[in-house]
């Protein structure tokens, strides 16, 4: 089985993706950054391309920096601006 | 000590959290309610929807009341924020705060309910309609 992590989308990023959860493959040599992943993610999903630039990062549920390298099994989430409260 | 952190799909019962952080440690206790509102920028609400990523939203919560407990030295605090179909009148959130006296418990009440608002992954989506008649649908961002 290949190395893979989750990708959570929530709010505006899961209405743009239609998917709340999906797994995304590592790649079998060298590393992949959460900045990345979202890169990717994007080029695959054209209707987060404006929404994303808003994006923030929480890796395994802490807000993480586009540079964090991504580990398999790691739980990676794109946070469109929030709104609680 | 007392805490309550929590995501929940049920109605907030304020009353238990301000019991929660209620104690003979603390002379103030103050209890921010967040309400659904009828007007929102000259648009009518119709409802309200909140989502949250449960888990993430939890543990930001938990880093709030830690963060409270060095500041202002008090462990009570109590923080449930609700999910699903708000109707205008209903609450979406809850914060209280114990502390010995009242100048801490507002502050920290305060900088809670900030920092929840701009770090905790919670959303809402609001059915509005304007004075044209016009109506739709839309995700609210919280002002930074």
């Amino acid at each position: 089985m290949s190395a893979k992590v989750t990708i959570k989308l929530f709010a505006s990023f899961r209405e743009a993706v239609g998917e709340g959860s999906l797994d995304w493959p590592l790649p079998p040599s060298g590393s992949l950054t959460a900045g990345e992943l979202l890169t990717a993610l994007v080029a695959e999903y054209p209707a987060l391309n404006g929404p994303s630039k808003a994006a923030r990062i929480m890796l395994n549920h802490q807000y993480a920096s586009p540079e964090a390298i991504l580990k398999a099994g790691d739980e990676i989430a794109f946070i469109p601006p929030v709104g609680g409260g | 000590m007392a805490q309550i952190i929590r995501i929940t799909d049920q109605p907030i019962d304020l009353q238990e959290l301000v019991e929660a952080v209620t104690n003979e440690r603390n002379g103030g206790v103050v209890l921010f309610s967040g309400i659904v509102r009828r007007w929102n920028e000259g648009q009518e609400v119709h409802w309200l929807e909140y989502e949250a990523y449960k888990e993430a939203a939890e543990e930001a919560m938990a880093l709030i009341a830690q963060e409270v407990e060095q500041r202002w030295d008090t462990t009570d605090i109590a923080m449930v924020h609700r999910v699903g179909h708000l109707e205008i009148g209903e609450i979406a959130v809850g914060v209280a705060v114990g502390a010995a006296h009242r100048a801490e418990a507002f502050d920290a009440c305060e900088f809670a309910i900030d920092t929840l608002k701009a770090t905790a992954p919670i959303w809402k989506k609001e059915s509005w309609e304007g004075q044209d008649g016009q109506q739709g649908q839309k995700w609210v961002e919280n002002k930074v």
